[in-house]
Order: C-alpha cells, then structure tokens, then sequence
C-alpha cells in the first residue's frame, strides 16, 4: 500500500515529514518498507528560459543557446529542435544525475562547443513515459523554480499490510492510528449524503447472499466523462497508478483513500434493467462453465463458488463481483449515464476466486481481507458527490439490496488486564482515550459488575475479537519502548541439563564424527520419488503434492541418496575424496511416529597417491569409524550381531553388512554402495556409507548414582599366544574370532585377526586365518600346563566351526 | 719375568688400534680373559711370597685397573661411533609429506543451533521436538488461524498427497509452532521451552530456500507478561551476539498465534558492507514474538483466565549467517566441502558458557 504525504495530510493535520511520519508507522505497527522521495532526484533541476539559440557551427542538428539560469548567464548545446529563443524550460548543471539517462553530467565539448549544463525533456527525468523535444513550460514560471515544486513531486511511502488489518488499505485508516499515536490531529472525514432526484431505474437482485450479502447502488445520468483533472491524476500517478477517466479514476481514489473498493458500469451498455448477483453457471448440456471479458481484456470462467454479477435477467456475466468488471460495460469517454456499485463481497470467496482464476486487482484485494461492511452506503454517497463535482449529472436515489454482515458485537474488558498482559502501567483514562480514538465505543459497567468495561470494536475492525486484542491496541499506541524491563523468575539451569538422552546422543555424534574428518552436511528432506524408491521409499503418502521442484517431490527414506548425490556434485567439481555426514529425519510413514532420526555418513575413497603407499582399505577404515561412534554415543557395541548378505538391495550384496540386536532391531547398516543405485544417481563409485537409526539404539539403563563400578585392573602382564587355523572359504573370519573369544571368557581379553591366507600350504577352496590370543592371568601367574589347557580348549572351539590348527 | 712396561704399552697399543667393538673385547680376552696376560699375573701372585706380593701386588692391580678402564673407555667411543653411523643410515627425508586426513567439520546451521541452546539451557529452558510431517490442526488450526485465511497462505504450505479415503492433506510443517501445541497438550504448565528444527515454505530465492531451521520458544507462567518477553530475548540476543548489551526495539506486528505480536529489530549499520550490530541508523530485524493468544491456550488445553505467557521464533540459518558473515543462504544445504571447509566448525568447539560461545 502506498500514499502521498500530501494526500496523508488531506486527512491529518500535521507537520511531520515523511521520515518521521515512516517511523511513527513503524512503530504503529504498520510496517514500512519504502519512503520514496522523488524531489530528491528531482533537486538539482530548476527552470531555465532560453535567450538566444544559434545553430551550431559544426553540426546541423545542434544549436548552442545562451540560457538564463539559476547560476547565471550559461552556454549550452542542445539538440532538441524545440530549442529556441524565449523558451522556458528545465535546466541540470554540471554534476547533475540525470535519471532518464542514467548520466552524471560532465564538462566536455560537444563538437568542439563546450556544453555548460543541459536542458531536459521531462521523460529525462522520468516525469513522463516519452517525450518530444524538452520540456516546454509557461513563460512566466520564474527562472530558478525547483522544478520538483512545479511538478508536484512528494514522498511517497510504501508499506506492508498485514491481512488483520484491511483498513489500511485506505488512508485514512492510516490517519486514524497516526493521530491515536499523537502524529497530528484528525480531520474529519464525515460524508455528505447526496439526495437523489428519482427513482433509480436499475434494480438489484442477490442470488447469492454467501457471496454478496449486501449491494447497494444508483444511478448518475448526464455525466460527461473525460480526462481527470491534474489533481486527480497526479494523486493516483503519485502513487504508482494510472489515470483512466473521471468516473474510474474516482473508484480508484476512494479504494486507496477509505479501503473502500467501487464498480462504475455504463448504464447504456446494460441490457434489462435488473442487476443480478449470483454464483457462476455453467451451460445445462456442456457443462461448460460462463465466460467473461474482464475489463484486463482476458477470459475468465466463472465457477459457482465465484461471484458473478449478471445483467439481460441474470443471462450475461458483466463482471466478477468484488474483483473486476466486464469489459462489455466499462465506462469510457461516451458514457453518459453511469450505474455505481458499491457492494460486500465475502472475504473467503474473494480470496479464493483471485486464486483460482488467477486474477488481482485493487478490489479483490481489499475484499478478499474484508472491507468495512458499514462504509457500502457511505461510499456511493462519496463516489455520487466526487462524480457530480467532476462530471456533473443527476443521481438517482439508492438502490439497496440484501443487508451487511452483523457489526462486531460489544465484550467485557477489564482495563486491568492492559497492565497483567503487557507489564504496562497505565491509567484507566489513558488506555478509555487510545480506544477512543481508534473507534471503539468504550461504555464503563458491564457484565452487571461496575468496575469493567463493554467494549465495542468499530464496524472497520472485524480483526478484534476479545480482550487481549485491546491490549495489543492500547500497548502499540502507547508505545512498545515503554515496556518494562522484567527478568523472567530464575529458575536456574535444570541441574541435570535440558537434553534428553537422545538429543545429547546426537551432540555427541556430531563431533564425534567431524573428528574423525566427516564433514557435516544439511540436505533437504525431500528427494525425487524414483530416487525414493530405490531406497525403499516413495509411498503415495509421502510425495508432495506441490513441490518446489519436480525432483524434491518426495519425503526421504534415507539420507544416504542426499549424501550420494552431494558427493557426485563435489566429484565434478574436483573434490573427489569426500567423508559427508548428516544426522537428520527419514520419513517411513506420514503419521506422527513415523519419523526416524538417522546418522548417516558417507565417504567417497579418492585418497590421492601417497609416496607411502596405499593406506588402510576404506571399508575397514569406515567400519572403524561406525564401531567407534556407537561406542562413543554409548550403543551396546559388544551386543551386537554383524549379518553380511541381509542387507536391503541399495547396499552392495558382498560388500555391505548390518549390526543388529536380534533380526529385529537393525542398529545400523554399512559397507559399499550398489553400483546400479549409483549409476541411477549418476555418481562414480566406489561408495562407502553406514546409516545408523538412532531409534533403535537403546538408551543405556537410567543409574541411580553417577558413579562407577570398579575398574579392573589387573596385577599380572597379560600374555599373547598365536594359532593358524584352516577353514573353508565361506567361512566368516568374525565366526572364528568369537569361537575363540568364548572358549574362556574370563582369561580371553582379545582377539585379533593378523592374517588371513590363500595358497601354498593351504589347500584349494580354505583359507588360514592367523590370530593372536590376548589372554589375562587373573590370580596368578599361568603355567605351562594352564595355557597348554587354553590352548586345547581354543583349539576345540575353533574345531566346532570345522577349523583345523594348521601344522 | 714380564717386562709389565712393555706389557701395557703393548695393550694399550692394541686397544687404541682397535676399530671395532669386536677387537676391543679379543684385547680384553687376551689381557683380561681366563688366559689372559693379565689374568696369568694375577694367578701367580698366589705364588708370590708376601713380601714380594706386597710389592708387585699394587703394581699388577694398578696394571689391570688401567687396562680395564682403558678398553672400557674405548668400548664407550666405538659404541658411539657405531650408534652414530646406524642413525646417519636411519636418515628419513621428513619434508615429504604425512597421509593427508580428511578435516571434519560442523556444519553452521547446527552449530549455531548448539549455541542457542546451550543460551536458553542456563535461561532454564528445555528441548522439545516433534515431527516434520503435521496435520492441519497442528500447524494451522490450533494455532489461531481461521480456516481460508489469508495468513495461512502467506506460509507458502507444502502439502503432502490426500489421503485416498479422508481427503486430508498432510502439510510439512511451517514453522516449529505444532512443538508448542504438542508439549502445551501434553504438559502442565508451567512451561519453558526451545523447539529447534527443521521447516518448510515452498519460496526459493535468494533469502529463502524450501527447507530451513527455527527455534522458537514458549514461556506460560500465571503472570508472564510482555516485559518478561522483552528481557529474556534482549538477553538472549545480547548473549547469542555475544555483546554485553543490546540496542533492541520492539515493533507491533501481526502474527495469528499471539496477541499481542512483536517483532525485534535490533541497531545495526551496514554501510561498510559488513554489519556492525548496535551501531548506525538501520534496524535489523532479528525475531517475531508475541503474548500467546487466548485462543491457541484454549485449544491446547489451558485456561487462558489462568496461565499466559509469551513465543517467540526465530530462523537459525538467518542468524548463523548475520553472526558468521555467511553471504548466501542457498549454499547451506548444498554440502560443497570447500564451503563447509570454510565456514564449518572444528568437532571440538562445543558451544559452552565457560569459554563462550564461540
């Protein structure tokens, strides 16, 4: 919404300027966004009158005048042809900016003739869209006037409405909060009622009250129509709108003026004399919804939840009521005798036919935020007399049909509850008057208790609905600085801190990973449907009906594909070796419990050649890192089942594996990337990943102390013993070490894999796997004989797998 | 009779003569050995009479002492020399480079998050969270927007697919505020809590991506007003900004959850082309807040008569960039490493309040 200071001013007697008007509005609550001061561009240029023009000695079309300035006698070569002697017209000095021409203007020659300055044509300025020649101004307009002052050229300030607040879509809602907040006094903006002469001979019919309860509307006949006067023009144009004729421009004033939106119909043009309003139609036979000609020169069809108005007995749309006339009725220079609308649309309806059909205008707008159901006939009564003052004719009386909406109805307020809501401490007659003067009918004793208040919100301000919007009006007009400063009661940090055990996990898994050179990654949570489905997702219930883009139209079931993705992008950008991650949301279901916390991380192994030689194999290297990050946010790592060959089918099936309590609860699964799910995200592999569900890690037990068990701490060095065993080759090596470890889980502390071989010595179709046995003497020192026992008993375990102690 | 002159002149010939380590101890056997030279002298002292032994005695020991410290000596240097030309042949050629490790980092979204939080924990506030994924009566309906309104489409909704048999249209949550009805249904009052998380607008330029993060923050109390509401966030600001003080106002706003509704700019001068906070002419606008509606307390369960307090909400990857200088919101989500190289955070600055926040 946008208005002159000028046309401020008509309403509000004030002498603020347009700055501190924007910061009254801004601390009104009425949000500026823009003070746009055109004389300021506008003041290096002033009125200069040509002495003498003379053609230019080296170029036919140029002239070199002597012109009269502000600064004097000046040279200036022109090229306009209107450049003559005796012209009053606009003069820029030297350094001006010319904004028409984008320009800051230098001394330079120009065919050898140094120009001094230069005359302007006012679309240099940006005064008009073209022009021809320069400006040509009255002779007896005095050399030196500025020429913003000439052209009436003002602040101009640009705001936000928010949709509570419709009646700001007119100035004088504007006026009436600025003179609550002490910017100036009101001027009254009361209506005369204009009597109308006869009977008016277009009637009005409702058909649908849902969308227009109430239509009020008159005759003016004898009109002569035709260019605005300048004041009228240079008020819409001021504000950025264009000027039409008298009878529309008039419409236009009063919608940005009282945010009381009107239709002007020419009365010639309609057929019948009965005005309908009703829903959309469509054909019996086709079902073909009605078309209409708006006045913007497109089609519309009309549904039935759209409002049509309707003349020949309802048969033929002539306009969109609340949104746009019909182009088969508008008013042109022709019109002689004009029908005025002022009507209620619903707000909802409104709002909704803008967005299906696709179509705004300053009415629909205003409408669809709610006008002010009481200002229907005191508008018309505005429009008759602006019209009768510009156009002349004879009105007609009202014709008036349906009735307005229910003004809002009286509450209790207790003026007590100013200081309990907002902390503000202010009188009874301080919060009576800032209510007052906002429109609301403050009446003391309500309710049958003495002490309260009924208050009635004005018919402008459906917005209020109880007591505590009195407050937020009582609190903005006095002002938001004046609130107190209050601590809120110091309850402390919580002594066991804020974060649930699972939210501190997740802390904790977050620099434990950017330790251990991850970098964190913040990926949508959408993805495309098919990419969802290879990660077993892409539930009807979870794609996005309207999605920002066709590929994010779908809820992830994994961070992995996001991940895969961003390491691709990297890759093509010459950064192949990435470690992501990223602990976020995976979406199973649409349902509140459905959601799953997951951390996911991803490395992309592009080691560059070491001088060294190749390091450790990644997937080991990233199966390190999941052990070591369950660890550390306290998952039962020694619980836990490694499965290799379950994996879902996005996982490399000889590559991938999956930690699990039990078949049911999958901690996490990692390994290779498939390569086809690669190649269907278009990123090279190889691709390393483990995605951990953070919901399936069960939380550690609740202790009653904080303290620890006893450390354990043995006296006795531990020993070390080696054992070769043959196996086939199937058989998992993470078999082998548990066998072992069980044979006696009280001197077995560890058991560590130091090879694993294939060839000489070992027969085709096995393999030797080569462990080290950490065992730990408990009471005392082992024997011979005592290790020789364990060692029979890891021999015998291992034979249980069908292993055999290589000899 | 052994000359024991020549003897040791002899010895400690060979002893100097000795390049290795080796013939150091073929002297020592020679001399000091069971047959050795010396070793002979002092057997046969045995044989001596105590007259002469008393004589020779010390002359012999004294011959053996020399002797023996002379090849320990020489052992000594020769070790030395040998240590030395094994570590000349150990030499590595230490400019060349160690395997490279791959830098992790904290993406500043979350670390800016860790800082928030760990403001509002000494301010006594908890976390609360809910799902991404809401219904209508959560995101909208319970939070005082009339059905149809114009509010609800200035939130630029996404929504998920119509359920087949209900009709009804999921929505990805809009802002954190559904936490707020959730923990005010499911909780007594009194309450103060932060929600943090993620939210969704369908808007996408260059301030504003289909994805971000909010925190927001509910107080209910019997008698929380707005000067309580005015303080805890210029404190929060002050101490989020790490400032001992900020120049704060507080604007009229509209928002359909709170009654009265703020929002809070905060001073700032951006003319050099960096921002400079409580200094200069311009505002900054930093939060929306507002005394929560007596209607979004009724239809979460609380008496408004009762209980009132305050919300407030702010983006977290708005904030991270006005803190941290990050230019463009966009990148946040695009995991470009050399960006998160560059405006990441090292694993180990856990925001705390011992060694500030950042």
């Amino acid at each position: 919404m946008k208005f002159s200071l000028s046309w401020l001013k008509d309403h509000l007697d004030t002498t603020a300027t347009a700055a501190e008007v924007a910061d009254a509005m801004t601390m009104a609550g009425l949000e500026v966004e823009e003070v746009h001061d055109p004389a300021a561009a506008l003041a290096p240029f002033t009125v200069a009158k040509i002495v003498e023009a003379v053609q230019h000695p080296d170029a036919d079309r140029l002239r070199v005048c002597q012109v009269e300035t502000v600064d004097g006698l000046k040279e200036i070569v022109c090229g306009a042809p209107n450049a003559r002697a005796g012209l009053t017209t606009i003069y820029a000095p030297i350094g001006a900016y010319v904004p028409g021409l984008g320009v800051t203007l230098v001394e330079k020659p120009v065919r050898g003739v140094v120009s001094n300055g230069m005359l302007c044509s006012a679309s240099e300025l940006q005064l008009a869209d073209e022009s021809d020649g320069i400006q040509e101004l009255p002779p007896e307009v005095p050399v030196g006037t500025p020429v913003a002052k000439l052209f009436g050229a003002e602040p101009v300030i640009d705001f936000e409405v928010t949709p509570n607040r419709p009646d700001w879509l007119g100035v004088t809602g504007i006026v009436r909060d600025l003179a609550a907040a002490g910017v100036g006094t009101l001027k009254h903006f009361d209506i005369a009622v204009v009597r109308g002469g006869f009977p008016c001979p277009v009637s009005v019919r409702i058909e649908a009250p849902e969308l227009c309860p109430v239509f009020a509307g008159r005759l003016i006949r004898g009109v002569k129509n035709g260019p605005s006067p300048e004041w009228l023009q240079r008020r819409l144009t001021s504000i950025g709108l264009r000027s039409i004729n008298r009878l529309v421009d008039v419409t236009n004033l009063i919608a940005y003026d009282r945010a009381r939106p009107l239709h002007v119909y020419d009365a010639n043009k309609l057929v019948g004399s009965e005005i309908v309003v009703r829903g959309g139609q469509a054909a019996c036979e086709t079902g073909e919804p009605e078309h209409l000609i708006a006045l913007d020169g497109k089609t519309y069809a009309a549904s039935p939840a759209d409002c049509v108005i309707a003349d020949a007995g309802g048969e033929r749309p002539i306009g969109l009521g609340g949104v746009m006339g019909g182009e088969s009725t508008g008013c042109d220079d022709a019109t002689v005798d004009v029908f005025v609308e002022s009507a209620w649309f619903d707000p909802i309806a409104t709002a909704q036919t803008g967005r299906s059909l696709g179509i705004t205008s300053d009415a629909q707008y205003r409408f669809a935020r709610g006008v002010d159901p009481a200002s229907v006939v005191p508008g018309l009564e505005l429009a008759t007399r602006l019209i009768l003052d510009l156009c002349g004719g004879e009105p007609s009386e009202i014709v008036l049909a349906g009735e307005a909406p229910a003004n809002p109805a009286p509450f209790p307020f207790d003026p007590a509850y100013v200081k309990r809501l907002s902390g503000l401490d202010l009188d009874d007659d301080r919060i009576g008057t800032i209510l007052g003067q906002l429109g609301f009918l403050v009446t003391a004793g309500g309710a049958g208790q003495v002490e309260r208040w009924t208050v009635t919100p004005p018919s402008w301000r459906r917005d209020v609905e109880g007591p505590a919007d009195l407050v937020e009006e009582v609190a903005r007009i006095h002002g938001y600085d004046h609130l107190p400063d209050t601590p809120l009661p110091d309850q402390g940090a919580p002594s066991r801190g804020v974060l649930n055990a699972r939210q501190a996990r997740v802390r904790i898994a977050r620099r434990a990973l950017a330790a251990m050179g991850y970098s964190e990654a913040v990926t949508w949570s959408f993805t495309r449907r098919d990419i969802a489905q290879l990660f077993g997702g892409g539930d009807e219930r979870l794609v996005v009906d309207n999605p920002i883009a066709s590929d994010l139209d779908c809820m992830r079931p994994s961070v992995l594909p996001n991940l895969i993705q961003a390491a691709a992008r990297n890759a093509a950008r010459g950064h192949g070796d990435v470690a992501l991650f990223e602990i976020g949301p995976i979406y199973l279901g649409d349902g509140p419990g459905e959601q799953r916390t997951v951390i996911a991380g991803l490395i992309s192994p592009r080691a560059a050649r070491h001088w060294g030689g190749a390091g450790e194999d990644a997937l080991f290297t990233l199966k390190g890192d999941l052990t070591a990050l369950l660890e550390q946010i306290g998952a039962p790592v020694g619980a836990m089942q490694l499965a290799q060959g379950a994996n879902r089918d996005w996982w490399h099936p000889g590559r991938s594996a999956r930690l699990q309590l039990g078949p049911k609860t999958v901690i996490a699964e990692f390994g290779a990337v498939h390569p086809r799910v690669l190649k269907a995200l278009d990123a090279d592999g190889p691709m390393l990943a483990f995605e951990i569900v953070l919901d399936a890690v069960p939380e550690p037990k609740a202790k009653a102390t904080k303290a620890r068990g006893n450390a354990d701490l043995p006296n006795l060095m531990p020993l070390t013993r080696d054992f070769a065993f043959v196996v086939e080759d199937g058989r998992a090596g993470g078999d082998l070490v548990r066998a072992v470890a069980g044979a006696d889980k009280a001197l077995i502390t560890d058991v560590r894999v130091f090879d694993v071989y294939r060839g000489a010595g070992v027969p085709e179709g096995s393999k030797s796997i080569a462990i080290e046995v950490v065992i730990q003497p408990r009471e005392a020192t082992l024997t011979d004989a005592d290790i020789e026992g364990l060692s029979g008993r890891i021999v015998a375990a291992a034979e249980k797998l069908g292993a055999r102690l290589r000899s | 009779m052994i000359d024991l002159a020549t003897l040791e002149l002899d010895l400690i010939n060979a002893i100097g003569g000795a390049a290795t380590v080796a013939e150091v101890e073929a002297v020592r056997v020679a001399a000091l050995g069971k047959t050795g030279t010396i070793s002979g002298l002092l057997k046969g002292m045995g044989a001596m009479s105590p007259e002469e032994r008393r004589e020779q005695g010390p002359v012999i020991n004294g011959l053996r002492d020399r002797v023996a410290s002379a090849l320990a000596a020489k052992k000594a240097e020769l070790e030395a020399a040998e240590l030395d030309a094994r570590l000349a042949a150990e030499h590595v050629d230490l400019t060349l480079p160690a395997r490279s490790r791959r830098k992790g980092g904290v993406h500043p979204t979350m670390q800016v998050m860790d800082e928030m939080i760990a403001v509002f924990a000494e301010m006594g506030f908890s976390v609360a969270e809910g799902p991404d994924i809401e219904d209508d009566f959560h995101n909208f309906t319970a939070l005082n927007f009339p059905p149809k309104h114009p509010a609800r489409e200035m939130h630029d909704t996404f929504f998920l697919r119509p359920d087949p048999e209900t009709g009804e249209r999921k929505v990805l949550r809009t802002h954190t505020s559904p936490v707020q009805v959730r923990t005010m249904m499911s909780q007594e009052p009194p309450i103060r809590i932060v929600a943090p998380g993620r939210t969704f607008r369908k808007d996408s330029d260059a301030t504003h991506t289909p994805m971000f993060h909010q925190i927001e923050g509910l107080v209910i109390g019997r008698d929380i007003h707005m000067g309580h509401l005015k303080t805890t966030l210029k404190d929060f600001v002050a101490r989020f900004f790490e400032l001992d003080d900020v120049d704060a106002r507080f604007r009229p706003h509209h928002f359909p959850f709170t009654e009265p509704s703020a929002e809070m700019d905060i001073r700032c001068d951006r003319s050099g082309g960096k921002l400079v906070l409580n200094e200069g002419d311009d505002w900054l606008e930093i939060l929306g807040c507002g005394m929560v509606h007596p209607n979004v307390l009724r239809n979460c369960g609380i008496d408004p008569d009762q209980w009132q307090g305050f919300a407030f909400g702010m983006g977290v990857d708005r904030l991270a960039m006005l803190k941290y200088g990050v230019p463009d919101l966009r990148p946040m989500f695009e995991a470009d490493v050399r960006w998160l190289a560059h405006y990441g955070f090292s694993a180990f600055a856990a925001p705390n309040l011992a060694s500030g926040l950042s």
